[in-house]
């Protein structure tokens, strides 16, 4: 549906749904942080922000580039064929019938992964920091230009 | 639930998005179906984590917590990510009206 809409409108919506279900699946995996930084960092502001820019530039049908048909036929053939063989080459895994566990555990806690992350991780978390910081900067400073 | 069915989704998201991505030509599309694909990265790498947990919760009660470790440093650096592609979505709009990406392709000449 993200793909296939028509209108890049219907397609963030479409994009937002994937990510609560997406959501769904950590919360049913216990990992009750991610599921809140996913449902507020994903679905609330990369969205908004994605909302935000399509209606600023004011997409309508028309600015809808026409696409070749060959071209879009090869593109999904291209990717069946990756699912293809990756799905035969996972299908004999070695780790095939492995459980992942629902319900249960207590790793994906707040209290537990800020301990692992501030400890074992807490070079890598101001590296991210650092990243944040250039990326707000080049964000602005691509954006100022007139 | 077992593993194999959390595979076989993020290789379907995955493809989804691959397949987005090469047959879209609006920008804004093809970087949501980059989203698409680091949240189906994202989905396996919790499962994993799980997985990893219930084989060794016995020696270790932090089993597989580096994997949601992880998932926490891709959604960070997709954040930035997004700030800055948009970013240039938007000035290439103003530059040429349009959001194809085909529009690129000058880049050659």
């Amino acid at each position: 549906m993200v793909v296939i809409s028509k209108n890049p409108v219907h397609s963030v919506l479409w994009l937002v749904v994937t990510f609560f279900a997406i959501s769904g699946h950590y919360l049913l995996l216990n990992a009750q942080f991610l599921f809140i930084v996913n449902l507020i960092v994903y679905a609330g502001a990369i969205m908004v922000l994605f909302l935000f820019v399509i209606m600023l530039i004011n997409l309508n049908s028309d600015t809808e580039p026409k696409k070749n048909k060959w071209l879009k036929l090869a593109g999904i053939v291209a990717g069946g064929c990756l699912m293809l063989v990756l799905v035969a080459a996972l299908k004999e895994a070695e780790k095939k019938g492995a459980i992942a566990q629902y319900n249960s555990g207590n790793i994906g806690l707040i209290k537990n992964l800020g301990q692992v992350l501030y400890t074992d991780y807490v070079v890598p978390f101001e590296i991210s920091s650092v990243l944040f910081l250039s990326a707000m900067v080049g964000a602005v400073v691509i954006g100022k230009r007139d | 639930m077992k593993i194999e069915y959390y595979i076989f989704l993020s290789i379907a998201l995955f493809c989804i998005g691959i397949a987005g991505v090469l047959t879209r030509r609006n920008a804004i599309i093809v970087f949501m179906c980059i989203e698409l694909m680091l949240n189906s990265v994202n989905l396996l790498l919790v499962a994993f984590s799980k997985m990893h947990y219930a084989a060794n919760v016995a020696t270790n009660a932090n089993a597989g917590i580096d994997a949601q470790i992880f998932v926490f440093f891709i959604m960070v650096v997709a954040a930035a990510e997004v700030s800055v592609g948009l970013a240039i979505i938007v000035m290439m709009f103003r530059n040429t009206h349009s959001v194809d990406i085909n529009f690129l392709n000058r880049l050659k000449h």
